[in-house]
């Protein structure tokens, strides 16, 4: 097992300048503290949706890297966006999911099917040409820069379990402004490329 | 009353004039046959099939992040379906979702909240709670507000729901 703040640091190296990052509830917080970027989308409040506000933005936007930062108990809620996405096949879109078990952000109940459901196996059947599962973080180090040159959409579980706890800002994370922040860098981003 | 009759042209020309770059849509039987499968033929729009509505509205959310124009094409089922989606994403995060919303099985002419199907009344006093800006096409000239309204919600950041009252023809 990984820590997952961790993970995100190793992540957070082979970013480079122009990927966005949309990122949902826990691993949201911690990606906040460790990598701050005007070009983060943070998603809460309706949870399961983070991979489809990604899938939005690498259509808009197929000349960035997109990675989805996704949680387990928030892939379960919207299973079907893995077929979609496979089906739209966009180049650019590497999703990870954090997998824990648990429901970390209500009380760390057991999610269904937890230690049995296979995350990479969904994302295989439904048509992620490259799927992943890591649990080492020497293993996740060495194959990381790699998996971000692969042609998307690439999906990769991550098994980790809760490293430093970063504040839980849901505020900042669903308010109007933080959203428009991010609108205003990819306004910057179309307008430096003359679009 | 005006002409209770809906052309699926209209519907699609109404799209085009609001500069609607991509069409996000589960189908629904009152647009499938003359909205959904004569857009999807052509190359006007780029058309994101969805396993479900919700989904729909959070691909829209990250297009329009992005300054790209989306509707999003679904059944009033749908619509009740995802309203969480639409209260966080739509709503609070005040987003032009533009939704076209299918009214199956609301009896043409008559309005949205006469119904006699409870689960087509219920809808315009959902929006009305949702404080979403709604209106229903039952004919020709509703379909010509369909522009202006589109743009108005982009122009004012806000959710959209154009209800479409009954089967659309050519």
């Amino acid at each position: 097992m990984m820590k997952r703040d961790e993970c995100l640091k190793i992540l957070n190296q082979h970013r480079g300048d122009n990927a966005i990052v949309v990122a949902v509830y826990n691993a949201g917080f911690d990606w906040r503290r460790i990598s701050q970027s005007p070009l983060n989308y943070y998603t809460v409040g309706a949870m399961g949706q983070g991979s489809s506000h990604a899938l939005g933005i690498a259509l808009a936007m197929p000349h960035y890297k997109v990675i989805v930062l996704d949680g387990d108990g928030s892939l379960l809620m919207n299973l079907g966006s893995l077929v979609t996405v496979a089906a739209a096949a966009p180049p650019n879109y590497y999703h990870f999911v954090c997998e824990n078990g648990d429901y970390e952000a209500n009380g760390s109940h057991p999610i269904p099917g937890r230690g049995t459901v296979s995350f990479a196996g969904h994302a295989r059947a439904a048509g992620y040409p490259h799927t992943f599962e890591f649990d080492a973080l020497d293993k996740f180090e060495a194959e990381i820069g790699g998996l971000l040159t692969l042609k998307g959409p690439v999906f990769a579980t991550l098994k980790i379990v809760i490293g430093e706890k970063s504040p839980h800002d849901f505020a900042f994370a669903n308010s109007i402004e933080t959203h428009r922040q991010f609108a205003a860098a990819i306004d910057e981003v179309l307008a430096r490329e003359g679009r | 009353m005006g002409e209770i009759v809906l052309s699926g042209r209209d519907i699609i020309g109404a799209l085009k004039a609001a500069r609607i770059e991509y069409v996000v849509a589960l189908p629904d039987a009152t647009m499938s046959e003359h909205v959904l499968w004569p857009l999807a033929k052509t190359n006007d729009f780029k058309l994101v099939r969805v396993c479900k509505e919700d989904e729909g509205v959070s691909i829209c959310a990250g297009l329009t992040s992005c300054r790209k124009r989306a509707a999003l094409l679904m059944q009033y089922t749908g619509f009740l379906d995802s309203i969480n989606a639409i209260r966080a994403i739509a709503v609070e995060l005040a987003l032009p979702i533009c939704m076209l919303v299918g009214m199956l099985s609301k009896e043409p002419g008559v309005p949205v909240v006469r119904s006699k199907l409870y689960s087509v009344r219920i809808v315009e006093p959902i929006l009305g709670a949702l404080g979403v800006d709604h209106f229903c096409m039952e004919g020709p000239d509703d379909v010509k507000m369909l522009p202006a309204a589109i743009d108005r919600a982009y122009a004012r950041s806000l959710p959209l729901a154009a209800l479409v009252g009954h089967r659309v023809t050519p």
